[in-house]
């Protein structure tokens, strides 16, 4: 088992595996064939450039795509089941474009978010705004008039409230200020600390994608080029000058 | 003086009946940004079932609620039967099948009922106008009945959880299933409430304008008028331009263009809004950021 930082929490076996996954739209085939492992209570990191196939490999997982090869979630064939079901499994998705509820309130898009509880989710919610004291101020507020910056910590926080075993995020970085961005991987820091949940981060930014996970593949055009500890891929010479840029 | 203030309120009226289809309309149109142009003529249908089980003894009220169940029960299966597959047709065929399904109704009714006028019992009694002889018994009691039946659909929306997952699936169905909300059941879902709402607004118009297949032709186009002008995003702006619609009918009508053309004023409100203010009076222009 591999646990290169000190402050990971104690892992499992994988939550998460995909074995030879393939996905296509229609005749456009995406993923050729990938492998990869998200551990319980582990933060798995999936980088690549535009195009390389990291939000298809989410749609995937959560059956917005079809796909073939194996994709186990707590030991369970998931490939191609109904989203809602895959949900319902507690699997939270923060989208790419952030999926916000426009027109309903930043407390109706938590409600939603915990749909598919049975017990109360009051203490949620109020879990959400220790972690996102903005979201709070803006409670009763239309989400559509929110900032993107708060719109991605709407979106996560929903994500949260599903009380998810495997969070899955796409580019929470995505089109925000680095202010804003720094500040919302400061919070996940936090979340990933505490929540002790299974991760599968999708970024770009890679060198902010390293320093939360502690696993990391890199996608090119629908491969895995490259995969280890995310120590080890911080250092490795290649990814640097494509990836990090120093 | 008196004799406006007599349109007003019997517009008023009519204009909450118009409200029950407008806010129909509304709903389907956010859940799947289709006009269901066969909602008056679901609705007229099931006035015929009311009217069939009234006739074979059940009394008003009994019939009321088994109407109401058939109704969301129709709806349902209609949506999953022949809507499903249309949700992702282009506009035209989806028109062509709605209108398609406003000609069936309208055909399979008037096979089974025959197009002769029926009279359609009030349950409020016939007795004499009251309000200073403003308003019938039936116009107050059809009016009350409305108010309770909008009331509650606003109440279920915005205090429930399934009527906050139903709105969620309108407006945002991808994050809905992210979430774990069935959107198809909840499509399914909206599709009976419509259709029951309908119904009530066809048992209520029915006693008035008497029922016969055509009976909501009318009807439709005021209810389709009052939904734009209200603003066809805009359940509240549907209640408010329904209502709104029965005042303008009733006004035209008296003092106007008389009672000949006034159902042409409900196609110029919808000319002027579609030209001058598309999103109507309470509605969001759709805009997407690009």
């Amino acid at each position: 088992m591999v646990d290169p930082v000190a402050s990971t929490p104690i892992q499992g076996g994988p939550i998460l595996e995909a074995k030879g996954l393939h996905a296509a739209y229609g005749q456009v085939r995406v993923l050729h064939g990938i492998d990869f492992v998200v551990n319980t209570g582990g933060v798995t990191a999936l980088l690549g450039a535009n195009g390389a196939g990291k939000t298809t490999t989410l749609r995937a997982i959560c059956g917005m795509v079809r796909s073939t090869g194996d994709l186990m979630y707590d030991g369970k064939r998931i490939n191609n089941m109904a989203t809602e079901a895959i949900a319902a499994m507690r699997v939270g998705h923060v989208p790419d474009g952030r999926g916000t509820f426009m027109e309903l309130s930043v407390e109706e898009n938590l409600r939603l978010g915990g749909y598919t509880r049975k017990d109360s989710i009051e203490p949620d919610l109020e879990r959400m705004f220790a972690y996102f004291p903005k979201l709070k101020d803006r409670f009763r507020q239309q989400a559509g008039t929110l900032s993107g910056g708060e719109q991605q910590m709407l979106a996560i926080a929903r994500a949260l409230m599903i009380r998810p075993r495997l969070l899955l995020l796409d580019e929470p970085s995505f089109g925000l200020a680095p202010l804003i961005v720094r500040e919302i991987f400061e919070i996940m820091k936090q979340i990933i600390a505490t929540e002790r949940t299974s991760i599968l981060l999708v970024e770009q930014n890679a060198s902010l994608a390293l320093s939360v996970a502690d696993m990391a593949y890199l996608l090119e055009t629908g491969k895995i080029v490259m995969s280890g500890p995310a120590a080890e891929i911080r250092q490795d010479e290649s990814v640097r000058r494509a990836y990090l840029g120093y | 003086m008196e004799g406006v203030l007599h349109q007003i309120i019997s517009g008023i009226a009519t204009g909450s009946i118009y409200a029950s289809i407008s806010l129909a309309l509304v709903m389907i149109f956010l859940a799947t940004h289709q006009i269901n142009f066969a909602q008056g003529e679901m609705a007229m249908f099931s006035t015929y079932v009311a009217l069939t089980l009234i006739q074979a003894g059940v009394p008003y009220w009994g019939a009321f609620v088994l109407t109401l169940v058939f109704s969301f029960i129709a709806g349902m299966v209609l949506q999953r039967t022949l809507l499903e597959p249309l949700a992702r047709a282009p506009v035209l065929a989806s028109v062509g099948a709605f209108l398609g399904l406003l000609l069936i109704f309208n055909n399979i009714a008037g096979w089974i009922f025959t197009y002769t006028l029926q009279p359609f019992p009030t349950p409020f009694g016939a007795g004499a106008p009251i309000l200073g002889g403003m308003l019938s018994r039936h116009e107050l009691g059809s009016t009350a009945v409305t108010l309770v039946v909008l009331t509650a659909v606003w109440a279920f929306f915005r205090f429930t959880k399934l009527g906050l997952a139903l709105r969620g699936a309108a407006y945002n169905p991808v994050s809905s299933r992210l979430v774990g909300i069935p959107v198809a059941r909840m499509l399914s879902l909206g599709w009976g409430l419509a259709a029951a709402i309908g119904a009530i607004a066809g048992m209520m118009v029915a006693p008035i304008v008497f029922l016969d297949p055509n009976m909501m032709a009318g009807v439709l186009l005021y209810a389709f008028a009052g939904a734009l002008l209200g603003g066809i995003t805009s359940p509240l702006g549907a209640v408010v331009g329904g209502v709104l619609m029965g005042v303008i009918e009733n006004i035209a009508g008296a003092y106007i263009v008389g009672t000949e053309l006034k159902l042409t004023t409900a196609l110029v409100i919808i000319v002027v809004v579609l030209v001058f203010k598309p999103s109507g009076l309470f509605g969001k222009t759709l805009a997407n950021r690009v």
